[in-house]
């Protein structure tokens, strides 16, 4: 199989040829790159469930996760939390509903809110990480001598990546939640002098078990996706070192392309069992 | 230095690699090897850059399929093989990478522990100690049991590199430039080491490169890679030294005045 290496995002290059074909050549590469990741998908179910599991490995990946996202996902969620609450009070102080104020705010962060703008930090943060480290390993020829010393780098380097980012998702997302939700009492405490106790149990009002766990699920989703495309980009790395930063760069693209569509299908789905 | 030819088996032929081809788009890399690897030898594949002797090796290791022919590794034929099949042969190879491909996020007593780990869990954390103690010491490089391979000179590398292959005991060895980018001492050093591993563990092996010095001083029998197929194979005389060919004869007098 041959991994799609020419990216469809590469805009600027080869500029003689014309619109057209330019195009064209996108398409074909888009569709490639897509076939190609859906084997690399299938090929992490058929090695998981497998034994030998590195689970060394695997918890030093849950930390490194955790650890690369952690500083930035707190300081993002809380300054969300303060702004977005901000915003939003002058048009329900025009209807004097500010008290509905901590119920809507709830439901954006909950519903909408944690679940994307985690995944767009880890994006950045983890999938950009993993895209570099497998790929200066690719280049530096460290997977080929795992592969000739028989140990399966698939299952070393890709399956523990993608676990941890899929795992550790969900649980960013729920810190954020929280720690935005701090944010906005902040502001609720500083306007309206609600207690602490007072706002959570009017923020939880309207949200159902639903919103809890379709946001779970869309981030464990997320954080498949993030895992898998970094580890795609990095474990198929041509062209030297130059090869690095691109496989960095466009697993951070796609991966964010492939969740804002993953949100929009999730969100119909969702949607339905209301 | 003279070498010693007597482990030499003739009659065992370890590698065998039949009419292979190679290329990459319109890059005919390899045009019809032939070649037989005697058991217990030193055989050198010299050649300029870029004349595919990385990518021989790679095929003979399976990183690589050959396009058409065949290779044979201790009897098997190794584009032929299962995942199974080919894992276990490659623990009896031993590879040592053009740029060593340490890994960079382990120490060095990690690098060499894990093949060994992997494929011996039932191997107590001493025993491991152990093992990894007995190659550093054989590469001479005992103090570097806790550095990161970023902490190590290119030819410390080397040695870790040979180190890592060295733990799981192979039978074939396959070096891919072992002195390239060295000063001409650590270059003695490291043919040294290759002739003391050919000794001391009775391995067969491939020794790739561009240094005609490293080829003199390791080879047993030196094959002549030109425009994708094997020009001479003999001794370092027949092969070079003697050679008729303009393009081997310019390729050493330049490279060796002495
Ligand atoms: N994976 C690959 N894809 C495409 N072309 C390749 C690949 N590997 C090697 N080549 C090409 O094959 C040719 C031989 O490469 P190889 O690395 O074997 O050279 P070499 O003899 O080892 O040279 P050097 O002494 O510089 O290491 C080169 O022209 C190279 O561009
Ligand atoms: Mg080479």
């Amino acid at each position: 199989m041959v991994p799609a290496h020419q990216s469809w995002l590469d805009m600027n290059e080869r500029p003689r040829k014309t619109r057209t074909q330019v195009f064209t050549r996108k398409l074909d590469a888009f569709f490639l790159d897509i076939y190609s990741i859906g084997q690399f998908t299938g090929r992490f179910f058929r090695e998981a469930f497998r034994p030998p599991f590195e689970w060394k490995e695997v918890i030093r990946q849950f930390y490194m996760v955790g650890y690369k996202s952690l500083a930035l996902v707190s300081v993002t969620s809380f300054v969300t939390g303060i702004v977005f609450t901000k915003q939003s009070r002058p048009s329900l102080a025009e209807f004097g509903a500010t008290s509905w104020l901590p119920s809507l705010v709830a439901i954006a962060i909950i519903r909408a809110l944690a679940p994307l703008v985690t995944a767009l930090i880890a994006a950045g943060k983890v999938g950009s990480n993993i895209g570099a480290e497998l790929g200066s390993m690719r280049v530096t020829e460290q997977i080929d001598a795992m592969e000739v010393s028989a140990v399966n780098p698939f299952r070393y380097l890709v399956v523990t990546r993608v676990l941890a980012t899929t795992c550790m998702l969900p649980l960013l997302m729920l810190y954020m939640a929280v720690i935005a939700l701090l944010g906005a009492y902040l502001n609720v405490h500083n306007n309206e002098q609600t207690s602490l106790a007072a706002f959570f149990q009017n923020a939880f009002e309207q949200i159902s078990f639903l919103d809890i766990f379709s946001s779970s699920f869309k981030s464990l989703l997320f954080g498949f996706t993030i895992g898998i495309i970094g580890c795609y980009k990095g474990y198929y790395t041509t062209q030297g070192t130059q090869g690095v930063g691109k496989a960095a760069n466009s697993a951070v693209v796609i991966s964010m392309f492939l969740i804002f569509i993953e949100e929009i299908i999730v969100v119909q789905v969702v949607n339905s069992f209301r | 230095m003279k070498k010693n030819n007597a482990h030499i088996n003739k009659d065992n032929t370890v590698v065998a690699i039949r009419n292979l081809y190679k290329s990459f788009g319109d890059n005919h890399v390899l045009r019809g090897i032939d070649l037989d690897i005697y058991q217990g030898e030193n055989l050198v594949v010299l050649g300029r850059s870029g004349t595919g002797k990385s990518v021989l090796i790679k095929i003979i290791a399976g990183l690589l399929k050959p396009d058409s022919g065949t290779v044979t590794v201790l009897g098997q034929e190794v584009d032929q093989l299962a995942t199974k099949e080919l894992d276990a042969l490659r623990l009896k190879i031993g590879f040592s990478f053009q740029h060593s491909a340490l890994y960079d996020s382990m120490t060095v007593g990690e690098n060499l522990a894990f093949p060994l780990q992997r494929h011996n869990r039932s191997l107590s954390a001493d025993a491991v100690k152990k093992e990894v103690a007995r190659v550093l010491e054989a590469v001479g490089l005992s103090k570097a049991l806790h550095q990161l391979p970023s902490e190590l000179s290119g030819g410390q590398r080397k040695r870790i590199g040979i180190a890592r292959t060295l733990i799981m005991q192979p039978a074939i060895m396959l070096y891919d430039e072992p002195t390239a980018g060295l000063d001409p001492i650590t270059s003695m050093d490291i043919n040294n080491l290759i002739n003391e591993v050919q000794e001391s563990y009775h391995t067969s092996s491939v020794i790739i490169t561009h240094d005609l010095t490293c080829a003199k001083s390791t080879g047993d029998r030196i094959a002549v890679l030109l425009d994708g197929q094997f020009l001479q194979t003999g001794s370092f005389e027949e092969a070079v030294e003697n050679s008729t060919n303009e393009q081997v004869k310019s390729f050493y007098d330049y490279n060796f005045i002495d």
